[in-house]
């Protein structure tokens, strides 16, 4: 039916997303049948009278069959109903919505870490092959991916602020301003960034040796194109797409992350959210905060994967439109 | 086996690699043999104490040997993540073959279901199943070997595929062997390379996701040790004593760094051109 290649590889990867989503969303209503005892007895907490619970049980639709419950469950979540809070009784979505702005500073800070970094370091590399700083790169970005990540958080807390006091470590510095908040900023961040910062100089290191040895960069070449225009212009954005892809799977490995980073650096996100909401059984809260992490996880892959198109022409032109 | 064993040990980074993986496994199951201290005697008199000859990695916030427990320690991260991977593999490898063999419908189904699992962030799917039904050593190792699966399902089948018309099959179904003995005796024990070398690659991985539930609180129930909770532990207690910190961040860092250099040590030991593909 679509004849474009292009157009068939967009579709095909925009199906794909919407089944993971409808998947995963699937998945988490399964989840919450396999809490032991009756969730609502769970929520109203032991000294609850069997009335309160049965009356709770109607209220959250538990004693409807199955099927309807999944049916009311997925119409919830298409029109952004996911549940209330149990202790507030306010909208999970509200709540997660209010912390996601952290979670995001935080991932994307660190990305903008990695990249700022991991670039320069993976071009250097690849076109000083063998120099001592391309060894001592390989050495470390091995080390920085090994590491993880909440031992690098917890170290460079007990480095920079019990050793050292250099920087202001704890929480998003809220009334501070912006320069205290961007201060407060760098060590959570850097703690996320160092991995990817090791994954993209090693990655593109590798990929733009390869590219470095094409035909067309040797045509170029023997044209006179000069060397810095040819490293920056013509081989770094092919060989920018297996960093691109990685990147985007990062976004998600990145969520995951914060967690730690927030954590360990006591600042509010969708981390500190899920971690307080698991302490009191708070499951509406765990299950919206899940969905809009796998949300923006998938997104991320599906943008990742659309930018192929843009980064590398020859994609569209494949027939089974395969990476 | 011993040939993919010195072609590590030629390679510098493998070598670090491989010595890193002995220390571990030594300290972790030969250490409790020498060090008399038991890992959960409390000896609230000795408390934070710096490493000495007594206690060589010094004490907890409730005087317990951190070596000791460090040892304990290394025992559950290998442990879990030994038992995770072989649930992970041999799930993965079963799945592969099975999708690789089914009816293109069935297959389609397993890739997108593939999708799905690998589309979910590990440590979040852990925190959403941990928070729903409770803590337990045994949930942790069956959501990580479940997320798991997909890594192995894919390569086995794609493995299994490009097996599915090679001559020397043909030619054993033509014998008449069943599609068990088929499986069993001739597509795993060609597919097995590079299912192993990816197994060896996701020890690290099983290796910070235990720790980090654990850091969390969520993973290895106290007072067990693990060394997630050992280093949430002397993340509370920062102030008073740095060397909780410090020996549980060293024994991950040295543990996944010298998984990580083996891993990749065996990849190009057992088939370089694993290299794009791992």
């Amino acid at each position: 039916m679509l004849r474009s290649p292009k157009l068939r590889y967009i579709g095909s990867r925009l199906v794909t997303t919407l089944l993971v989503l409808l998947c995963a969303t699937i998945l988490l209503f399964a989840l919450t049948l396999l809490i032991p005892g009756n969730p609502a007895a769970v929520l109203l907490g032991p000294r609850a009278t069997p009335e309160a619970v049965q009356a709770y049980s109607h209220v959250m639709g538990l004693d409807r069959p199955l099927l309807e419950r999944l049916a009311i469950f997925l119409g919830n979540v298409v029109r952004g109903d996911l549940g209330r809070d149990v202790i507030s009784g306010r909208p999970v979505l509200d709540l997660v919505l209010e912390v996601f702005p952290y979670t995001l500073t935080l991932t994307f800070a660190a990305i903008g870490i990695a990249v700022l970094l991991g670039v320069p370091l993976g071009c250097y590399a690849a076109t000083h092959p063998g120099s001592l700083l391309d060894q001592l790169g390989a050495v470390a970005s091995v080390a920085f991916i090994a590491m993880p990540n909440f031992v690098v958080a917890v170290f460079l807390v007990l480095i920079f602020s019990v050793w050292l006091h250099w920087l202001p470590v704890l929480g998003v510095g809220l009334g501070g301003g912006w320069g205290d908040a961007a201060l407060r900023l760098i060590l959570p961040a850097l703690s996320l960034a160092l991995t990817w910062i090791g994954y993209i100089a090693r990655l593109l290191r590798a990929s733009l040796l390869e590219v470095l040895g094409e035909a067309h960069i040797r045509t170029a070449r023997a044209y006179g194109v000069a060397e810095r225009r040819l490293v920056y212009r013509n081989a770094l954005k092919l060989a920018a797409i297996p960093t691109v892809a990685i990147l985007g799977l990062g976004v998600g490995r990145l969520l995951g992350g914060a967690i730690f980073a927030e954590i360990v650096f006591a600042r509010p996100g969708l981390g500190t959210l899920v971690y307080d909401a698991i302490a009191v059984r708070n499951y509406p809260v765990v299950q919206a905060a899940v969905l809009v992490v796998v949300g923006v996880f998938t997104l991320a892959n599906l943008a990742a994967d659309l930018s192929y198109l843009w980064l590398d022409p020859r994609l569209g032109r494949r027939p089974d439109g395969a990476a | 086996m011993t040939a993919a064993l010195a072609a590590i040990w030629r390679n510098p980074t493998g070598r670090i690699g491989l010595a890193l993986v002995l220390l571990i496994l030594l300290f972790s199951f030969l250490s409790p043999l020498v060090n008399t201290q038991m890992p959960n005697r409390l000896d609230v008199l000795h408390r934070f104490m710096a490493p000495s000859l007594a206690h060589w990695m010094g004490t907890d916030n409730l005087g317990r040997d951190l070596a000791a427990r460090m040892a304990i320690g290394g025992q559950i991260a290998l442990g879990v993540a030994l038992s995770t991977i072989a649930l992970a593999l041999t799930g993965g490898t079963l799945i592969g073959i099975g999708a690789a063999y089914a009816p293109i419908q069935v297959e389609r189904v397993i890739l997108v279901l593939f999708d799905v699992l690998a589309a979910f962030p590990t440590l979040i799917l852990a925190l959403a199943v941990v928070a729903l039904l409770g803590p337990g050593l045994d949930k942790v190792i069956l959501i990580i070997a479940v997320t798991l699966v997909p890594h192995f399902g894919r390569i086995a089948r794609a493995q299994a595929l490009s097996l599915k018309h090679a001559p020397f099959l043909d030619a054993t179904r033509v014998l008449g062997a069943s599609p068990a003995r088929l499986v069993l005796q001739h597509v795993i024990p060609n597919i097995l390379g590079p299912l192993v070398v990816l197994a060896s690659m996701d020890i690290p991985v099983v290796i910070t996701l235990e720790a980090g539930l654990s850091f969390l609180g969520i993973g290895v129930p106290p007072p067990r040790a693990s060394w997630g909770g050992l280093l949430h532990d002397g993340y509370t207690s920062l102030t008073q004593s740095p060397w909780p910190v410090a020996f549980a961040g060293l024994m991950l860092t040295l543990a996944t760094l010298g998984f990580t250099l083996f891993g990749e040590a065996l990849r190009d030991a057992i088939d370089p051109k694993l290299r794009a593909a791992l």
